[in-house]
């Protein structure tokens, strides 16, 4: 496992915003395949780290190598159609467009480069279904976004991102104003999507993390303070005064 | 004439023109400032401020200055009551929404153009200047008119200044610019603060209306111009910056009066437009703000 | 509500509107049929409008310059180089598109107001150059092409622009080959994405669309439309003047647009007409007809923000495309 070349790796990557080093000289490399947390403290950087690495940020140094290609200057649609999804932390799904429109137009993208197949009615529906159906949406095709409850706008998204097929799929604060039955119903869909794709996701739940991540990494003030599996960083004496509370 | 006195008459003319636009943009400014959105119709309360001018002036016999004083006072509070109610009446029902804000402000400018050109009519009509003293100059004659429209609008700036940095209704202003729902939080009338900006501003466009008319005559269609030229000061001063709208004041106004005796005033207008839409693609902040993200 | 899957229903009903209009060249009465003739040219304009406006979001207040880079571009050609109509109609084209490209470039670096009064100064730009080219475009007064020049070559034979009928035919013919362009377009993927452009651009990124790219064709294509709206009202019309490119043009279409319905594929047409015969009917009882437009906009705005065309897609038929 640890011979084959990382999916994602940066080096040195940094991002200020004025005099704040928000990500500050991070190294960080994703094998291809695994399920990924980043946790820390409000603030740490977590967000824009992942916003770098898709694109919505632009760097101030340091590098972004994906599958064997750097991409730290290229925009962020082009990430997206090399395989990176990224869904918002907050609900971003277009409201006055029904749940399956909000999917269509995530596998309209991926069909219109995808020569073999080629864009048609049939398979747009198709694959947009199958996108539904995975997040458990599929009774909701019809249905305006904006209508639907929170859990099923989050669901929704998730929906969104896993049309594009992604190779590796970040999830920022996926189970944030969930309901525990439906943080349940989560953690089974992301297990699914992780027999597949490489994820990485920002999570605050601990429960969320533990039940899902086969490695962490915690960030604190824009640096990576510990990396490990779960029940190394449950260990580490640092991340627990600076996170977990002892 | 030499290339020398020349020149001065043609900065002379270039800073009243900068002091009545600093006083015009000072207000779709602070318009655009505290309420973020885009007056449409400020230049039509600039030549509501001027049409206003003749009729009180007119009002009343004696010495012009009796008349022009009535004017410069009454002019600017009618028009910003007009302002008041325009504002309460329709832009608070749309909430703000900057587009929607810009096609009612469209249809606003519609409205009191032509109710302008039905009431005052087609003319262009003068006011008498207060006074008529011109000072020698060793070139040539100047109307000490013209300069002491410069040192009204100085002061004008200044009472601006003062009000919006060192009183509590500037406070009150700059609190809902910065934060409206904090504001609100904080007790703060924020519609009633909002139409009384609108009111400030339409207010200051008429004051530099009334200032304006002994030297251009007042008619309906001459709010356009002057529009125009606001939004470029604004825009190159950086939106809703005080000191910023100053200092492009002062750079349009001479750059227009010195332009527009040397060059063809339709290509100085060409030029002058498409240099400030570039600046807007490529500085969207301004040339004397900052960044804003 | 927006939906993006079409409907039979929706081709049907286009099919008789413009059969509609078609019966009406032998209907109306010959003022009337004036009148349709140009509201018909001038919903082209409106159309290609809504396609930035409507469809895309994007707020211009310059689209004047489109259409006068149709008009001149046209009517220039006619009158100075004696060109026939079908290659002036293209070189309208050709202006339209030339000149939306490079101020679509330019003006997509900004959004939101700075992108409203870009195009507005750009506009303005173009409106002093027709000024200031006095010589060749004769300003606000305009140039006249003569009878003989507005002739439409056909292998078979030749239409006489000048002539009612074939005047209000032509003008039909160029509104339904835009109205099936925009109605295809809409529907198409390339339609879809510009609508969600619309609801939430940063979305569309991260779904991988090129969003600035898209903005662009968007634009490019309604400034293609409003050239021909332009250009054909210069051969069929056979007047080209300033007047066309100053301010007041650039918010007709914006009104008509947003009396009839945004994003409707037949707002444009019906709030065309509908302002036309507004003003039409309000000069007869009054010079004021500024007023009127005035107070439109305002009400529109404030009580019908959907338009005629938006609201009875919204409370009678949802299917309207």
């Amino acid at each position: 496992m640890a011979a084959v070349t990382p999916l994602l790796v940066t080096a040195g990557l940094s991002r200020a915003f004025g005099g704040l080093r928000a990500v500050d000289q991070v190294d960080f490399a994703l094998p291809e395949g695994e399920t990924h947390a980043i946790i820390g403290p409000n603030g740490a950087g977590k967000t824009t780290f992942v916003s770098l690495i898709c694109g919505r940020v632009a760097p101030s140094s340091g590098s972004v190598v994906f599958d064997g290609r750097e991409i730290s200057r290229m925009p962020a649609h082009r990430r997206v159609r090399l395989g990176i999804a990224y869904t918002f932390q907050i609900t971003s799904v277009f409201a006055n467009l029904t749940a399956f429109d909000n999917v269509a137009l995530a596998v309209q993208r991926r069909l219109i480069d995808d020569h073999a197949r080629g864009l048609s009615a049939r398979a747009l529906t198709e694959h947009g279904m199958d996108a539904l159906t995975k997040v458990g949406l599929a009774g909701h095709a019809g249905k305006i976004a904006g209508t639907m409850s929170y859990g099923h706008q989050r669901l929704l998204e998730v929906a969104m991102g896993l049309a594009l097929k992604p190779r590796l799929l970040i999830l920022d604060e996926p189970t944030q104003g969930l309901s525990d039955g439906e943080i349940e119903n989560f953690i089974g869909l992301v297990r699914q999507i992780g027999a597949e794709a490489t994820v990485l996701l920002i999570e605050h739940n601990m429960d969320v993390v533990m039940a899902l991540a086969e490695r962490i990494t915690v960030m604190e003030q824009g640096r990576i303070l510990a990396q490990g599996a779960p029940a190394e960083i449950r260990a580490n004496k640092a991340v627990q005064q600076a996170y977990l509370g002892g | 004439m030499a290339f020398g006195p020349y020149l001065l008459l043609a900065t002379l003319e270039g800073l009243v023109t900068a002091a009545v636009l600093s006083l015009m943009a000072l207000g779709l400014s602070l318009v655009f400032g505290v309420m973020r959105v885009v007056n449409v119709a400020h230049g039509e309360f600039y030549m509501l401020g001027a049409v206003l001018a003749w009729w009180f002036s007119s009002l009343i016999g004696g010495h012009p200055a009796v008349g022009f004083m009535l004017a410069l006072v009454l002019s600017p509070l009618v028009v910003a009551a007009i302002a008041f109610v325009a504002e309460r009446l329709v832009l608070s029902r749309l909430k703000y929404e900057p587009e929607a804000t810009i096609v009612a402000t469209i249809g606003l400018l519609y409205i009191i153009q032509q109710l302008a050109l039905t009431f005052y009519g087609p003319e262009a009509r003068p006011v008498e200047a207060p006074f008529t003293y011109r000072i020698s100059l060793p070139w040539f004659g100047y109307s000490a008119y013209k300069l002491a429209v410069i040192g009204f609008s100085i002061l004008m700036m200044l009472a601006t200044w003062f009000v919006l940095t060192r009183t509590k209704i500037g406070l009150v202003m700059r609190a809902t610019q910065f934060d409206r729902e904090m504001a609100q939080a904080f007790g703060i009338p924020v519609g009633r603060v909002y139409a009384g900006v609108f009111a400030l501003g339409a207010g200051l466009a008429a004051v530099a209306a009334v200032l304006i008319v002994p030297i251009q005559q007042a008619h309906y269609l001459m709010g356009h111009d002057p529009l125009l030229l606001s939004f470029i000061v604004v825009i190159i001063g950086g939106l809703g910056s005080l000191r910023g709208t100053v200092v492009a004041a002062v750079l349009i106004g001479l750059s227009d009066g010195i332009i527009s005796m040397f060059f063809s005033p339709t290509l100085a207008k060409m030029l002058a437009t498409l240099i400030v839409a570039l600046v807007l693609v490529f500085r969207p902040q301004g040339l004397f703000g900052t960044a804003a993200r | 509500m927006t939906r993006l899957t079409p409907s039979a229903k929706g081709i049907a009903l286009h099919v008789g509107v413009v059969l509609a209009l078609l019966a009406l060249n032998f209907l109306l009465p010959e003022y009337h049929r004036g009148v349709f003739a140009r509201v018909l040219v001038l919903a082209v304009f409106a159309m290609g409008y809504n396609l930035a406006f409507g469809y895309t979001g994007l707020l211009s207040l310059g689209h004047a310059m489109f259409f006068a880079a149709g008009l001149y571009g046209a009517g220039l050609t006619i009158y100075h180089l004696e060109w026939s109509v079908w290659p002036a109609f293209a070189a309208g084209l050709a202006a339209g598109a030339g000149l939306a490209l490079v101020v679509g470039f330019l003006a997509l670096r900004t959004t939101g107001v700075a992108f409203m009064i870009v195009t507005l100064m750009f506009a303005q730009v173009f409106y002093l150059t027709t000024l200031y080219f006095t010589t060749y475009t004769r300003g606000e007064e305009g140039l006249v092409l003569p009878q003989a020049a507005r002739v439409l070559g056909f292998p078979g034979g030749t239409l006489n622009l000048s002539d009612p009928s074939t005047r209000y035919l032509v003008a039909l013919a160029l509104f339904t080959l835009v109205l099936g362009v925009i109605l295809f377009v809409v529907r198409a993927p390339f339609g879809r994405s510009l609508i969600a452009i619309r609801e939430n651009d940063e979305r569309m990124r991260m779904l991988g669309y090129n969003v600035f790219a898209n903005k662009l064709a968007s634009v490019v294509l309604s400034g293609i439309v409003c050239a021909a709206s332009g250009a054909a009202y210069a051969v069929l019309f056979g007047y080209v003047g300033s007047g066309f490119a100053a301010i007041q043009y650039s918010i007709l279409p914006l009104l008509w647009v947003l009396v009839g319905g945004a994003a409707t594929t037949l707002g444009p047409l019906i709030g065309t007409l509908f302002m036309f015969y507004v003003i039409d009917t309000a000069s007869s009882y009054t010079t004021a007809h500024l007023l009127v437009v005035g107070l439109v906009l305002i009400g529109v705005i404030l009580f019908f923000p959907k338009g005629i065309a938006g609201t009875v897609r919204e409370r009678w038929l949802p299917w309207l495309p």
